[in-house]
């Protein structure tokens, strides 16, 4: 194709120089490298290494201390409960929405995926606000919980309500392009070979969509376990009861224990370069997926 | 794909049955609290707590530092997704991996590593306070903290596009004679700017809403230094219901109206491979 193109459009023009052509010129190149390069080493690599180091300004035992001080175990613990629980429910919902909205045409189809997407486009602290107005003491039902002694804001509900509204729409949106891109022909067999609903969402589509529904989970329990707005609203800083580790790390940090607080991030900090790992290997394996 | 599928295919009333009620439960039904909330409010009372200097100092940083940070990832992502896509070099997937790290490092933990980096001794702030610039508990600091919670938008916006940018073109215009520069200008600029203009908003609409990474470096000092995701806390603290759902649902119409066109944008991006596509 190059060929061809080199010799009816410019006659004598070689080939070298139509590659120089294509290609920067090396002043272009360089510099355009330095500051790509310069840039991430500044605004990524630096504050990422400055994690570390701060972690472990105060010696190994100072770190080991603050992340096993009771308070920060009780901090982890919440964490993990969060994660647990807006998880699983994100993914039932990612795939049940997926699936209707893959596999069926319906009125509304347009409106509903946009809605899906609605939580991305809340602040995190409005994601927070509208549950203090639902269930807070002055908020909507905060009277009727109130009089049966029920506490959903500053209280553990609160913080899972809010954590599940910010990770609603991410195992959803990355189950719906691939689920529709996949189509439905290997399920409809299924189903004409006699294989029952669950039968065949256990033998064909959980086993097609695995890589993808992984691939929103760690991208979802990521940000379930480092959400610090939505969750700083509706906790109360309650210590020892109602703090994440983000919020944590926060109170920690403006009471001048810096390197505690560095310490207790460094544990995010990890949860991150995890994630990253992660996130890279299945979009290695999903590319190669669809590949073959 | 799924035409022909209704009849056969088992689940659609329950898998949408349980997704709408699902969606409007966790959903819809707690975000029209907030507009029920403020339907509530006396006109004067709305005014009085959306209209206050201290509120419009807050939009005014809030809207220009993030139009700023969305300007400063419109050129570094542009040149990041360039260097990344067109150029071989050591270490490039590891960079390429990296430029998620906004996405994933939680923006608590941002927050206080930026804040120290540029702090008077930090590694940063140690070069940057003897020239005069003073980066934490300024506007400044505002700004470089919502760069880099938006730089990943721009990055992975253009990145594809530049991949799939066929060669034929450049290669046709090179041998027309036209030099890298202008290639650029008539051939590339006008396939990426659509993906360049989405990226940049999605930066900008993130960075609008942005809370956790601008507290800690802001210094959070109000008509100076207050974010309005920050003013919102505060009232919301003061017990001031009122005024931090007033404020709050100007910031979720901007955001709402911002998605809009942002959706524009991505349709006519996608006419315009499409168009690309059938020109073949």
């Amino acid at each position: 194709m190059t060929a061809a193109t080199l010799t009816h459009e410019t006659g004598q023009a070689s080939a070298p120089s139509l590659r120089a052509a294509l290609q920067d010129p090396p002043a272009v190149r360089w510099t355009l490298l330095v500051l790509a390069l310069g840039f991430v080493f500044l605004f990524l690599f630096l504050p990422l290494a400055a994690v570390f180091v701060e972690a472990l300004s105060g010696g190994l035992t100072t770190y080991w201390a603050a992340i096993t001080d009771p308070v920060a175990l009780k901090a982890i613990e919440l964490t993990l409960i969060v994660a647990a629980v807006s998880v699983p429910l994100n993914a039932v919902f990612g795939v049940s929405a997926a699936w209707a909205i893959a596999r069926f045409e319906f009125p509304g189809k347009n409106l509903l995926i946009t809605l899906i997407d609605l939580p991305f486009a809340v602040s995190p602290v409005i994601s927070g606000l509208i549950f203090v107005l639902l269930f807070g003491a002055q908020g909507l039902f905060g009277p009727w919980l109130v009089e049966h002694g029920v506490k959903i804001i500053f209280a553990v509900p609160g913080i899972l309500l809010a954590t599940t509204f910010i990770t609603f729409p991410f195992v959803a949106r990355e189950l719906i392009p691939l689920m529709q891109e996949q189509g439905s022909e290997e399920e409809e067999a299924a189903i004409s070979l006699g294989a029952s609903g669950w039968q065949m969402f256990r033998r064909v589509t959980l086993p097609n969509i695995r890589l993808g529904l992984l691939y929103g989970i760690v991208l979802l329990n990521a940000r379930a376990m480092g959400e610090f707005g939505a969750v700083s609203v509706v906790s109360g800083h309650i210590r020892g009861k109602t703090n994440t580790i983000p919020l944590h790390v926060e109170i920690l940090y403006n009471e001048y224990q810096s390197s505690a607080a560095f310490a207790v991030a460094s544990l995010l900090a990890l949860l991150a370069l995890v994630t990253l790992v992660a996130k890279r290997v299945l979009e290695w394996r999903l590319r190669r997926e669809r590949l073959t | 794909m799924t035409r022909g599928s209704n009849g056969v295919l088992p689940g659609f009333g329950l898998t949408l049955g349980f997704s709408v009620l699902y969606l409007s439960l966790l959903v819809l039904v707690p975000l029209s609290a907030l507009f029920f909330r403020t339907a509530s409010l006396s006109v004067a009372d709305f005014f009085a707590a959306v209209a206050s200097p201290r509120a419009i100092a807050a939009y005014q940083l809030s809207f220009g530092a993030s139009l700023l940070a969305a300007l400063a990832n419109a050129f570094f992502g542009l040149v990041l997704a360039w260097v990344l896509t067109r150029y071989r070099f050591p270490g490039r997937e590891l960079v390429d991996a990296f430029v998620d790290l906004p996405f994933a490092l939680p923006t608590a933990v941002a927050g206080i590593t930026l804040t120290t980096l540029l702090a008077r001794n930090g590694w940063l702030g140690q070069f940057l306070e003897p020239l005069g610039i003073h980066a934490a508990y300024t506007p400044l600091g505002v700004t470089i903290a919502l760069t880099f919670i938006g730089l990943p938008f721009v990055v992975r916006s253009v990145q594809p596009v530049l991949e799939d940018l066929e060669a034929e073109a450049e290669e046709a215009a090179a041998s027309l004679g036209a030099g890298r520069l202008e290639t650029f200008r008539r051939v590339l600029f006008p396939a990426l700017w659509p993906a360049l203009v989405t990226g940049s908003a999605l930066a900008f609409a993130r960075s609008l809403g942005e809370y956790g990474s601008v507290v800690f470096i802001s210094g959070n000092m109000p008509l100076r230094t207050e974010i309005v995701p920050l003013l919102i806390v505060t009232k919301l603290e003061q017990y001031d219901y009122a005024g931090a759902t007033a404020v709050a649902t100007v910031m979720l119409v901007s955001s709402f109206a911002l998605l809009l066109a942002i959706n524009g944008l991505q349709a006519i991006g996608r006419r315009r491979l499409a168009g690309a596509g059938a020109g073949e």
